[in-house]
C-alpha cells in the first residue's frame, strides 16, 4: 500500500515537472503578484488591471512578443509580506520571467532570494533605493526612479517656489507616512536634506491599523502648522489623509505625495477642497494614446479586462500599463540579445540590465508624450530618470510642472553609502556572479 | 527635574497656551470615541443577548456599508438602497440563526466565538466577490447626512490670546446625534420592552429562557438583525469619514478597548467608554505622544482600559459577577 502510494507521487510529481517544463517552452511565463482584496486593494487593482491589460494587449494585437505569448498568472498577495513571499515560492518553479512585487515588504524579502533563484525584481519605483546600485544588486531593478529619487524631487520643487533651496532654511516640512517598511524608506534622505538645506521635519507615523482613522496625525500637523507636508501613503491611507487635509484646512497646493499617493480616487475623497493636492509622476494620465486605444479595443471591448469603464486611463491604471511596458520592453530586448524567442530568467535580467527605450521606440509603441526615454545600466539599475508634479483639479490631474530630473547629485553618493551599509548588515552578501550584460 | 517637568507641566502649559486646540482637541476625542462606540454597540448588542462576542461584527459594519453603497451604484435610490440595506441586514441575521446560531445551542462559548470567526472569513470573501476590493465613496449627501463644516472664531482663545479656531465638521455632529438616538432606543427596547427582557433572560442562560417558553431562535435572529442596523449606522458613519473598503473591518478593533472599560453588557458603558477612549487616546497623542516619537494611540487606547480595570475588573457598567462555591 505504502509503496503503491510512493509510486503515485513519483508520477505527479515528474508529470507536474513535465508540465511545469512544458509551460516554460511554450511561452513567456509572467507571474504578476497582485492585490484585489484587503485594505490596500483601492491602489492594488487599478495597477493589476493595467498591468494585466497591456500584457493581454500584446497577446491579442500582436501574438505576444517576438511570436511568443505571454502567461500571465496573477497570484494574490493582500499587501501582506508572508503571502507575496508563499506566491514567489509557488510560482517561481513554473519557469517565471520576472517578479513585481508590488510591496516595500515583499521586495526586501525577495531580494535576497534573487540572486540564489536567479529570478529578478522588478520592483518600478519603490522597494530598497540602494538596488539602484547594480553591482551590489545585479538581480534587483528599480527604474524609473527611486523612492529617494522622489523625495528629493519633492523637495527640489518646494525648493523652486522658495525661490531656491537655499531658501528651506528654517522652514518646517510634515512626513506623513505609512508606518511600514515602504513609509520609512525615504526617512534616511529626508534627515539628510533636513540637515544640508537647514529645514526642520516632523514625522507623522500612520500605523497600518489606523489608515483609516487618522485625526490624530492632523491635529498635530494643524498643531505644528508645517509649511510644507508631504505624504508616503498607499492604500486606505491616502483618501483619508486627503479628506483629514482639508478637514483642517491644510493648503493642499503645498501638501505633495509620491507617486503613489496620486490615485484618482484618493484626491477624489477630498471633494471640491482637495484642489490643489500634488504628488509626482513619471508618465501620462487619460487615455489618449494609440496603445491605450489598442488596449480598449483588444482587451477591454473585448471583455477580457477587469477594469471597470469609468477608471480605465485614471493614473494608477496607467501606472501599470508603465509597469508592464518596462517588462515587455525588457523582454524584447532579452530576445535581441540572446537571438532566442524563449527566453529565461537569466535572459530577463541581461534584458532589463539592457533597457533602452528610446523616443522613436516610445513613438512605435504608441506612447508618445506618455514617458520619457528610460535606460537602465549595469551600474544603475534605476536610471534615476525625470519626474513630474501633477495636481488634482477636481476632475483628474494636470501636470503643474515640466519635467525635470531628482536630485541625482545628492543622491546617488548616499545610494552607494547605503548600498555598502545593507552588505554590511545582511553579511555575507554575496560577491556580484553575473557579469554586466552588453547590449545586441 | 527637566524630565519631570516635560511629562508633567509642559502639556498642560501647551493645553493653556492654545485653548481653541485644545478645545478642538476634545471634540475630536469626543467625536472619535462616538463611532468607536458605535461599533462597540454592536458587540454589546449581540453580547448581552446571547454571550457571543462577535468577531464578525467589523466585517458587518463593512457588508452593510457596501450594500448600501452597491446598490446606490447600482441605480437605486439612496433612500430605496438605505431600505434594501437594512433589509439584506435583516436576511443575513436570519442566515446567521439558522445556519450557524441555531446549531450551536447550549455549547461551550469558544465555540460560538469561533463561529464568528468563521463567520467574518466568509463574508470577507462572499463581500469582495459581490462587491470587488475597490473602496466606494458613501453617499453622505444622498441620504441627506449634512457636510460642511461650521468655523468658530471665539476671541481670545487663540495663540497668545488672539482670536481662536474650532472647527465642526457637519457629519461628525450628525454622527453623535446617531449615536445618542440609538442608545436612548437600544436603551428603552432592552428594559422596557417584553422582548428586551427576553433578550436578557436568554444571555443569562439559555436553558432557562428555553424552559420558560422564550424562543430561543426568535431571540438571536432579533439581535443580530439590531447589530446588524448599528453597523449600517456605523458603516456610513465611518465611510462618511474616509471610504468604505474593507480596510474599515480593521477599525473594529478599536472597539475592544471601550469594551473592555464599558463592559461588555452595558449600552451605556459603550459610550462612557468610548468617550473616555477617544478623549484620552487623543489627548494622550497629541500632548504626550511627541515625547516619544508619536504614534503612541493605538496602544494606549489599551493602557487606559487597563488602568480602569485594576479598579473594576467587570469594566465601568458592566454586570458584577459573583459566584459562591
Amino acid at each position: 500500500m505504502m509503496l503503491k502510494k510512493l509510486a503515485l507521487g513519483a508520477a505527479f510529481v515528474a508529470m507536474t515537472g513535465m508540465a511545469a517544463e512544458a509551460f516554460a517552452q511554450e511561452s513567456l511565463y509572467i507571474p504578476l503578484l497582485t492585490y484585489r482584496t484587503g485594505p490596500f486593494a483601492g491602489s492594488g487593482i487599478p495597477i493589476a488591471n493595467g498591468m494585466s491589460d497591456y500584457l493581454t494587449m500584446l497577446n491579442e494585437r500582436d501574438g505576444g512578443i517576438g511570436g511568443v505569448k505571454l502567461t500571465i498568472e496573477e497570484c494574490e498577495t493582500g499587501y501582506d509580506t508572508q503571502k507575496g513571499v508563499e506566491c514567489y515560492e509557488g510560482t517561481k518553479g513554473n519557469g517565471a520571467l520576472v517578479y513585481n512585487p508590488y510591496s516595500t515588504g515583499i521586495t526586501l524579502q525577495l531580494i535576497p532570494k534573487a540572486s540564489v533563484d536567479k529570478v529578478p525584481i522588478l520592483s518600478m519605483a519603490y522597494g530598497l533605493s540602494a538596488a539602484a546600485e547594480g553591482d551590489t544588486f545585479p538581480w534587483v531593478f528599480n527604474p524609473p526612479a527611486t523612492y529617494w529619487d522622489g523625495l528629493s524631487a519633492i523637495i527640489k520643487d518646494i525648493g523652486e517656489r522658495e525661490g531656491g533651496l537655499d531658501n528651506l532654511q528654517g522652514k518646517k516640512i510634515g512626513y506623513i507616512f505609512l508606518d511600514a517598511g515602504y513609509g520609512r524608506e525615504p526617512i534616511p534622505l529626508l534627515e539628510q536634506l533636513a540637515e544640508n538645506y537647514g529645514f526642520e521635519v516632523t514625522q507623522y507615523p500612520v500605523p497600518g491599523k489606523e489608515m483609516q482613522n487618522q485625526s490624530s496625525q492632523w491635529l498635530n500637523v494643524r498643531r505644528d502648522n508645517p509649511d510644507y507636508m508631504i505624504m508616503w501613503g498607499w492604500g486606505a491611507m491616502n483618501p483619508t489623509a486627503v479628506k483629514e487635509a482639508t478637514k483642517i484646512r491644510y493648503p493642499m497646493d503645498k501638501f505633495y505625495g509620491v507617486w503613489w499617493s496620486g490615485g484618482d480616487d484618493d484626491a477624489r475623497a477630498g471633494g471640491a477642497q482637495a484642489n490643489g493636492y500634488r504628488t509626482l509622476n513619471f508618465h501620462g494620465t487619460g487615455a489618449d494614446y494609440p496603445a491605450l486605444a489598442d488596449i480598449k479595443e483588444h482587451v477591454v471591448d473585448a471583455g477580457k479586462s477587469q477594469v471597470e469603464g469609468d477608471k480605465f486611463g485614471e493614473n494608477l491604471y496607467n501606472r501599470g500599463v508603465y509597469n508592464s511596458v518596462l517588462i515587455a520592453e525588457a523582454i524584447r530586448t532579452a530576445q535581441e540579445m540572446t537571438g532566442k524567442d524563449v527566453i529565461n530568467a537569466e535572459d530577463m535580467r541581461a534584458g532589463l540590465e539592457n533597457l533602452d527605450i528610446t523616443e522613436e521606440r516610445i513613438k512605435e509603441m504608441g506612447l508618445e508624450g506618455f514617458m520619457r526615454p528610460v535606460k537602465v545600466s549595469c551600474e544603475d539599475h534605476s536610471g534615476h530618470h525625470e519626474v513630474y508634479v501633477q495636481e488634482w483639479d477636481g476632475q483628474t490631474w494636470v501636470p503643474a510642472s515640466d519635467w525635470f530630473s531628482p536630485m541625482t547629485d545628492v543622491v546617488s553618493p548616499l545610494l552607494e553609502a547605503a548600498a555598502e551599509e545593507y552588505v554590511k548588515s545582511n553579511a555575507p552578501w554575496p560577491e556580484r556572479q553575473v557579469e554586466c550584460a552588453s547590449g545586441s | 527635574m527637566n524630565a519631570l517637568y516635560t511629562v508633567f507641566v509642559d502639556p498642560f502649559v501647551q493645553m493653556g497656551a492654545q485653548p481653541d486646540f485644545f478645545l478642538q482637541v476634545l471634540w475630536e476625542g469626543s467625536v472619535a470615541g462616538i463611532l468607536y462606540a458605535l461599533i462597540a454597540l454592536g458587540f454589546v448588542l449581540i453580547f448581552k443577548a446571547s454571550g457571543v462576542f462577535n468577531f464578525a461584527q467589523g466585517i458587518m459594519v463593512v457588508f452593510a456599508a457596501l450594500s448600501l453603497v452597491g446598490l446606490y451604484e447600482a441605480g437605486v435610490p439612496a433612500w430605496l438602497a438605505l431600505i434594501l440595506a437594512i433589509a439584506i441586514m435583516g436576511v443575513l441575521a436570519l442566515a446567521v440563526e439558522g445556519l450557524v446560531m441555531r446549531h450551536l445551542v447550549n455549547q461551550p462559548e469558544i465555540i460560538l466565538l469561533m463561529s464568528t470567526i468563521g463567520l467574518t472569513y466568509f463574508l470577507i470573501g462572499f463581500g469582495e466577490f459581490i462587491f470587488g476590493g475597490e473602496p466606494k465613496v458613501m453617499v453622505t449627501e444622498e441620504l441627506g447626512l449634512p457636510t460642511g463644516s461650521t468655523v468658530l472664531e471665539p476671541p481670545g482663545l487663540g495663540r497668545e490670546g488672539g482670536p481662536g479656531l474650532i472647527i465642526l465638521q457637519h457629519i461628525d455632529i450628525a454622527a453623535a446625534v446617531i449615536a445618542v438616538v440609538m442608545v436612548t432606543v437600544l436603551g428603552i427596547f432592552f428594559n422596557k420592552t417584553r422582548i428586551g427582557r427576553a433578550l436578557r433572560a436568554v444571555a443569562d442562560d439559555h436553558q432557562a429562557a428555553l424552559s420558560v417558553g422564550i424562543s430561543l431562535n426568535q431571540i438571536w435572529a432579533i439581535v443580530w438583525f439590531a447589530a446588524g442596523i448599528v453597523a449600517l449606522a456605523t458603516g456610513i458613519m465611518w465611510g462618511a469619514r474616509s471610504d468604505v473598503s474593507f480596510a474599515l473591518e480593521i477599525v473594529a478593533l478599536k472597539a475592544l478597548p471601550v469594551l473592555i472599560l464599558g463592559g461588555f453588557t452595558s449600552i451605556p458603558g459603550a459610550i462612557v467608554g468610548g468617550l473616555i477612549i477617544g478623549i484620552g487616546e487623543k489627548l494622550g497623542e497629541i500632548y504626550w505622544g511627541p515625547l516619544v516619537g508619536g504614534g503612541i494611540e493605538s496602544w494606549l487606547a489599551y493602557v487606559i482600559a487597563l488602568i480602569f480595570l485594576l479598579f473594576r475588573p467587570q469594566g465601568l457598567f458592566g454586570e458584577r459577577i459573583i459566584e459562591r462555591v
